[in-house]
């Protein structure tokens, strides 16, 4: 059975994302221990809170570090949410914050005449082609955020959302990987998006096993 | 652009789903994790559980309950009543529960609606709104305490003043609806969805699938809430949706 880390830095609540981990076949261990990071078959970055928060608890107990060592052994790594943002160069959420730079890019505040946060499910544009796609057709996923990615290279975009803009949704550059929405919470198509993910780490293609 | 959103709602007591829901496909009918389950399936967008347990040990078990839901759907989930404190929210969020539903304590304690947004995020904070037309005034009147306590408050002032506060979104119920099946009340989910920028979910009177398109088109909301219709089968998630899809509103 693949082990996933589910990185926990102290935000957030990780009993989703984990319990929607083991459904799909794996065994989802939620961890701030370094070496039961790095010795992981994937790893995945959640996140619910701020940037600068975020990136100073990760900088705190060496797990920015951990997880760029993680991404450097070529394993899969996925960033859900403020998770995916943190993959960045460089975060604005209360003034500017070094990100952990796995993905060239910056998060910057939704700026304009409408609701903020983007909360709520919205339709998947792919623009890519990704293992995390395959066999999936475009459907909805549900967000809640109030900042957004502006990756720099526009081939590690594999799929966007349409808020009054193109909104990132899918990043991806090798086995470095995030999602802007929560696929814990995005029903069918998000638990098959996080099957595809957990397919690189070695899962089998099972099926989900409520 | 965002779907509309569709989400039934349970009501909980000591545990267990109140009102006598008869699904032949649930092996527990009572067990509101069955319950949300089968929702969640259906196509439910979201979904809202009320606990009306009286008593702590009541309440208790609803940390278990919303645990167990965690585990088990894959769509974002609300759980209300009885909570005054942000510990209580802060319990219910870690159990794995996406957003708190305050009522009666932020009318009380309207800053408990500032202290939960800043500790948790708006985007956790809904802030349920019973409302009544008071003929005097000619306009809607907020009532606590299960629509037992008429406030003296007025409802659009008071959506205002919770979306300054730092509310996420309002679940806002005509208990003039409520019951009727004749529809959800357009015009104070009008009123209300124009006197804020956050969403707006309507609650009170659905009865037939189309009342959900007509709150949608013509009273601007962002969410239709029922309770009734789905338990006892009247209808299912997906006729709503495919009747919605079919008066082309953006539907998941």
């Amino acid at each position: 059975m693949s082990a996933i880390a589910v990185i926990d830095y102290g935000l957030g609540n990780l009993h989703s994302v984990s319990k929607a981990v083991e459904r799909l076949g794996c065994e989802a261990l939620v961890t701030s221990d370094l070496a039961e990071i790095l010795s992981a078959d994937g790893a995945i970055l959640p996140g619910v809170g701020a940037f600068g928060d975020a990136m100073a608890f990760l900088r705190e107990t060496g797990m920015d570090e951990a997880t760029r060592a993680f991404a450097a052994s070529g394993k899969p790594l996925l960033g859900i949410c403020l998770g995916m943002q943190l993959l960045f160069d460089e975060g604005e959420e209360h003034g500017p914050h070094q990100g952990l730079g796995l993905l060239p890019g910056r998060v910057v505040r939704f700026r304009g005449e409408y609701k903020i946060p983007h909360m709520g499910w919205n339709r998947l544009q792919f623009r890519q082609e990704s293992p995390l796609l395959e066999g999936l057709e475009e459907g909805h996923v549900y967000f809640v955020h109030s900042y957004h990615a502006l990756p720099a290279e526009p081939l590690d975009l594999i799929a966007v959302t349409d808020y009054h803009q193109p909104v990132t949704a899918i990043v991806g550059r090798g086995n470095v990987t995030g999602m802007q929405f929560h696929p814990e919470k995005s029903g069918e198509l998000g638990m098959s998006l996080l099957r595809n993910f957990l397919r690189l780490a070695g899962a089998p293609a099972a099926s989900d096993n409520r | 652009m965002l779907a509309k959103r569709i989400i039934p709602c349970l009501d909980v007591k000591d545990g267990r789903v109140v009102k006598g829901v008869n699904f032949v496909n649930l092996r527990d009918a009572g067990d509101p994790v069955e319950l949300a389950s089968l929702y969640d399936r259906e196509g439910a967008d979201e979904l809202v559980f009320l606990d009306i347990s009286a008593s702590v040990e009541g309440r208790a078990t609803m940390i278990e309950v919303v645990r167990r839901t965690a585990g088990e759907i894959t769509i974002p989930f609300t759980v209300g009543g009885g909570i005054s404190q942000t510990d209580d929210m802060k319990r219910i969020l870690r159990a794995g529960a996406d957003k708190i539903g305050i009522n009666t304590a932020a009318v009380l304690n309207p800053q408990l609606i500032s202290d939960g947004a800043r500790r948790f995020g708006s985007q956790c904070i809904v802030v349920a709104v019973d409302a009544r037309f008071n003929p005097e005034w000619g306009e809607w009147e907020v009532y606590t305490h299960g629509g037992r306590k008429p406030t003296g408050q007025r409802a659009l002032e008071w959506v205002r003043r919770a979306e300054q506060l730092g509310a996420g979104e309002l679940l806002l119920t005509s208990m003039d609806a409520d019951g009727t099946k004749d529809g959800f009340d357009l015009a104070l989910t009008r009123a209300v969805s124009q006197s804020v920028g956050i969403p707006v979910i309507a609650s009170g009177g659905a009865g037939r699938k189309e009342h959900f398109g007509e709150v949608f088109r013509e009273a601007g909301a962002d969410a239709g809430l029922a309770a009734t219709i789905f338990h006892y089968k009247e209808m299912t998630i997906a006729e709503v949706k495919d009747e919605l899809r079919r008066e082309g509103v953006a539907v998941r």
